[in-house]
């Protein structure tokens, strides 16, 4: 009985330790989340081929020859206020549109999540 | 903008939708493709879908049309009508296998019952040629382009006209296979068929602007800047499936054979106009 409860216990700690050093992972790449860097690597995710490749159907500032499937990605701080729904929009597009032709980059790991993350960044900055 | 964007979905969405959910009646989903494309192109004549994206890409129909005043599958048709007339090593022809021959192009696919399977002008010229004791040529690149390429230009102004023969459950049942592997997404990237060459049809993606499946067939094998070369229709569905990331199926195994049998049905009518050039 005894050591049963100083293993709950042990392991409740070791919970409580695995919650604070995700938390502040989270927070570090909170803080991090709108350094110029972090901008300037999803504009090159973005604009690169084999990651992001958004140029094959989105205008967006500084892209050469864009498709014109989509939208223009432009004034995004207007249009999504809240920067998780712009990031669901691109973990998932087919979650609003179930018809979507965006191909859904998180939920298919067609990029991980940090660099889907500095993708979002940098979309917001537009 | 946003109101265009509103009306395009829906307009697509109705398509998808009425198209996937139709009865298993060919003809009916023929009509319905030809008029979605007729909405979606007001103004385009229908004829002008065997011409791919140059139907309404008028800036890339310019330089198609140049380079239509030199072919360049000209030396693929010339190679192919060489072939065609080469005695095999046991002194046969190909005209011994096809009587009616070279100008055969419309009467591919067919279903041949005796098989049970699509029957397509590569398999059915290696058919030819393995009996009589001749090696299989490759299905995607090389000199099987030259001998279509050669049956394509004979029979240029045939129209297009695949029959799903009445009653015969394995020519339907290859039929709505092919239909389904158009509207099945597929690959990382999530795509169908449909998603590029119905709901995005005439948008640029990157800078190709994207054709109608309307007309898809009626111009095969086609020469393309890009392969340098002139390439079988299987290879460019092995192409358009590695785009989205998904694994290509097999050249002329039966995936491809049921699209080409769906795909070519959906356009019957238009006249064949083989080979191509294309971007
Ligand atoms: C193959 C086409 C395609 C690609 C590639 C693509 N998108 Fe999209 N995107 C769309 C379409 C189509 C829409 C319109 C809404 C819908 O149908 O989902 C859209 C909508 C959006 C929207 C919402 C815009 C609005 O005004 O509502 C955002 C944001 C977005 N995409 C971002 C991206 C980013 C970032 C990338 C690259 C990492 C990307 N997209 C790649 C097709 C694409
Ligand atoms: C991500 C987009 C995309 C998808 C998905 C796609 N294609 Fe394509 N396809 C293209 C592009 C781009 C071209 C070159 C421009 C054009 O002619 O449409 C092309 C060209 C073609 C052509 C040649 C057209 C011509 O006039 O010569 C055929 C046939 C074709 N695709 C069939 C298919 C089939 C069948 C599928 C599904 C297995 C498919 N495509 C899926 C993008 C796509």
């Amino acid at each position: 009985m005894n050591r049963k409860r100083k293993g709950l216990l042990s392991l409740a700690s070791a919970l409580l330790v695995g919650v604070s050093l995700f938390s502040s992972a989270a927070l570090a790449a909170e803080a991090g989340s709108n350094s110029s860097s972090n901008i300037e690597e999803g504009k090159k995710l973005a604009f690169s081929r084999p990651k992001g490749n958004c140029l094959a159907c989105h205008m967006i500032k500084e892209g050469v020859s864009p498709g014109n499937i989509a939208p223009p990605l432009i004034v995004m701080k207007t249009r999504f206020p809240d920067k998780q729904v712009l990031k669901d929009q691109i973990w998932d597009a087919s979650k609003r549109n179930p018809e979507t032709s965006m191909p859904l980059f998180g939920r298919y790991e067609i990029l991980s999540e940090d660099e889907l993350n500095k993708v979002v960044d940098y979309i917001y900055s537009l | 903008m946003m109101n265009k964007l509103i009306f395009k979905l829906v307009l697509t969405g109705l398509a998808l939708t009425a198209i996937t959910t139709a009865y298993a009646d060919p003809e009916k989903d023929r009509e319905m493709l030809t008029n979605y494309f007729e909405g979606r192109f007001p103004g385009v004549a229908l004829a002008e879908f065997a011409n791919g994206a140059y139907a309404y890409d008028t800036v890339g129909r310019e330089s198609w049309e140049a380079i239509e005043e030199f072919p360049p599958y000209e030396i693929a048709v010339d190679d192919g009508k060489e072939m065609w007339g080469k005695p095999f090593s046991n002194g046969k022809t190909y005209k011994d296998c096809f009587a009616d021959g070279p100008e055969i192009a419309h009467k591919y696919p067919h279903w041949d019952k005796k098989q049970a399977m699509v029957m397509t002008l590569p398999l059915a010229l290696n058919q030819c040629r393995e009996a009589n004791g001749e090696k299989p040529l490759k299905y995607k690149k090389g000199s099987i382009n030259n001998i279509v390429s050669y049956i394509a230009f004979e029979s240029r102004g045939n129209k297009t006209q695949v029959l799903i023969p009445e009653g015969d459950a394995g020519a339907m049942a290859a039929y709505e296979d092919g239909k389904k592997f158009f509207y099945t997404r597929r690959g990382q990237l999530n795509f169908s068929c449909a998603s590029c060459h119905l709901q995005n049809a005439g948008n640029k993606i990157r800078s190709d602007i994207l054709s109608s499946a309307l007309g898809h067939t009626t111009h095969f094998p086609v020469y393309r800047s890009k392969w340098g070369t002139v390439g079988t229709l299987h290879r460019r569905f092995t192409g358009c499936n590695k785009q989205v990331r998904a694994k290509p199926f097999k050249a002329q195994g039966e995936e491809y054979r049921n699209l080409e049998y769906f795909l070519t049905y959906m356009s019957n009518g238009l006249e064949l106009n083989g080979p191509g050039a294309r971007k």
